[in-house]
């Protein structure tokens, strides 16, 4: 008991001093989840439109794998990112395995289904509101498009907010295609992890304080769009 | 580019849905100038009308053509509904809509959106969010939105069917004064009154055909069909 108190307080100080490791492993969480947010709205945003406004053949298709793509276990999606990255795998010649690359990559396979299916339920909602006056304004696809997700640019951002939730507090694929390595792929989920199993609670609970922070500002974040929607700011 | 627009003429042009033919065959020629009132009871086929003339609404069977090619004519037509529908945004935003479509700039959209906010009587409320509008208030809005591009054609659905008295009058005289610009208006409306106080000429529809057609005064002073003297005495027609 006096071990985890001691851990708690280390952990604290360890946050309020910004311990250079815990910096270097948050800095780093950042950088891969953001990028793969990044690239997982640019495709997810436009899809979840495209999904909205236009009967294509393959509609039902794509929402069904995106469907199930959701449901797929992170675990499951390092797995296979782990086994096309491998050194005799498609993609192996590019020596991307254990590298932040490959995490990126898993977590743009676990956002997109995400972030797309969450969009793509309030495109829907405001393409059957504004259907009607933008089919008889004679607007292009393309201007329907961009015009739903300008008003629905409150819903996108929520969408991606709820991406990046996921995609800071993931463990399974990230550790399984990153490696954990010290210095190189470490982050804060899979140091964790690893602090807590070799009985480390003060680094462990330092980066347990940061990511609950980041969960916090997240859910403010979601809040106060909420609010600016109401009042018909911005 | 202003190509001429009419004669609009209609020949045996129906719209059915899963084999029920709910308007038609119509047949119909519309000149240049004032405004058609389509009158008729509930489910006679306004709406379909109304929007089969607009374009938005499939044709199953005839010919609808204006005096241009159909590409030339598109640009020219606005349609008000009968519920008017508000795009997320403030009012001026809503009202400039339509410039920034076709490539206005910003600011220069903006500048023509309060022009048009002030003519229809929303300056003051120009930056709220359009849902908070009154129901009279967005029907002004979307008259200003519809009117702001210009159009040669500006066809409305029944757009005081929602409202009280002072709001339609406010409406009324929007029509009245864009009908005095040179706007061609084709309104469909089941309010009487209304009718009487806009009409040039008029279209009666009954059961989803044309029953009569004729300048306004013949219409209401002589009736030519039983279901549109019923319909003028305030009967129940069906
Ligand atoms: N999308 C549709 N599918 C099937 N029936 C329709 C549809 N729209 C309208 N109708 C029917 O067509 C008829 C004419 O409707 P409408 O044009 O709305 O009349 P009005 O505007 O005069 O009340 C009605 O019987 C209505 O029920
Ligand atoms: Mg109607």
């Amino acid at each position: 008991m006096g071990d985890l108190w001691a851990g708690l307080a280390q952990g604290f100080w360890m946050v309020a001093t910004l311990d250079p490791e815990l910096v270097e492993i948050t800095l780093r969480s950042l950088r891969v989840t953001l990028t793969a947010l990044l690239i997982a709205s640019a495709i997810a945003f436009p899809l979840a439109a495209l999904l909205a406004v236009k009967r294509f053949r393959l509609r039902r298709l794509t929402i069904a794998i995106l469907n199930a793509l959701m449901g797929l276990p992170p675990v499951v999606v390092g797995l296979i990112v782990y086994i096309l990255l491998s050194r005799s795998g498609p993609f192996g010649v590019l020596g991307l395995l254990f590298t932040p690359s490959a995490m990126v990559i898993a977590q743009v396979i676990i956002l997109v289904p995400l972030i797309a299916s969450v969009a793509h339920q309030s495109l829907r909602d405001l393409w059957s509101e504004y259907h009607d006056l933008l089919i008889a304004m004679n607007v292009t696809p393309w201007q329907k498009i961009t015009t739903l997700m300008w008003d629905a640019r409150r819903a996108l951002i929520t969408a991606a907010l709820a991406g990046f939730g996921r995609g800071i507090g993931e463990v399974g694929a990230i550790m399984i295609v990153g490696g954990n390595i010290d210095h190189a792929t470490r982050v804060l989920t899979t140091a964790i992890a690893l602090e807590t199993g070799r009985g480390d609670f003060a680094l462990a609970l330092g980066l347990g304080f940061v990511l609950i922070a980041l969960a916090l500002a997240v859910n403010l974040v979601t809040h106060w769009l909420g609010q600016t929607e109401r009042e018909g700011r911005w | 580019m202003v190509s001429a627009l009419f004669p609009l003429t209609v020949e045996g042009a129906k719209a059915s849905r899963r084999g029920r033919v709910l308007v038609g065959p119509v047949d119909l020629t519309l000149d240049a100038k004032g405004i058609t009132v389509v009158m008729g009871p509930n489910g006679s086929g306004k709406t379909t009308l109304l929007k089969l003339l607009h374009g938005t609404a499939r044709l199953s069977a005839g010919r609808i053509a204006w005096a241009c090619p159909p590409e030339d004519a598109r640009p020219q037509l606005a349609f008000v509904f009968q519920r008017p529908v508000m795009l997320r945004r403030t009012v001026v935003q809503n009202i400039a809509y339509p410039l920034r479509l076709r490539g206005v700039s910003r600011a220069s959209a903006r500048a023509q959106a309060l022009d048009w906010a002030a003519r229809v009587g929303l300056d003051a409320m120009k930056g709220r969010p359009a849902w908070s509008l009154s129901g009279g208030e967005q029907q002004k809005l979307a008259l200003a939105r519809a009117f702001i591009a210009d159009p040669r054609v500006v066809f409305l659905d029944e757009p005081t069917a929602a409202l009280d008295g002072a709001a339609t009058r406010e409406i009324e005289a929007i029509l009245a004064a864009a009908r005095d610009e040179g706007r061609r208006l084709i309104l469909a409306t089941h309010d009487m009154g209304q009718a009487r106080r806009l009409a040039d000429d008029v279209v009666f529809l009954h059961q989803g055909r044309v029953a009569e057609r004729a300048a306004a005064p013949n219409f209401f002073e002589a009736p030519a069909t039983d279901a549109a003297r019923a319909f003028l005495k305030g009967d129940i027609v069906e």
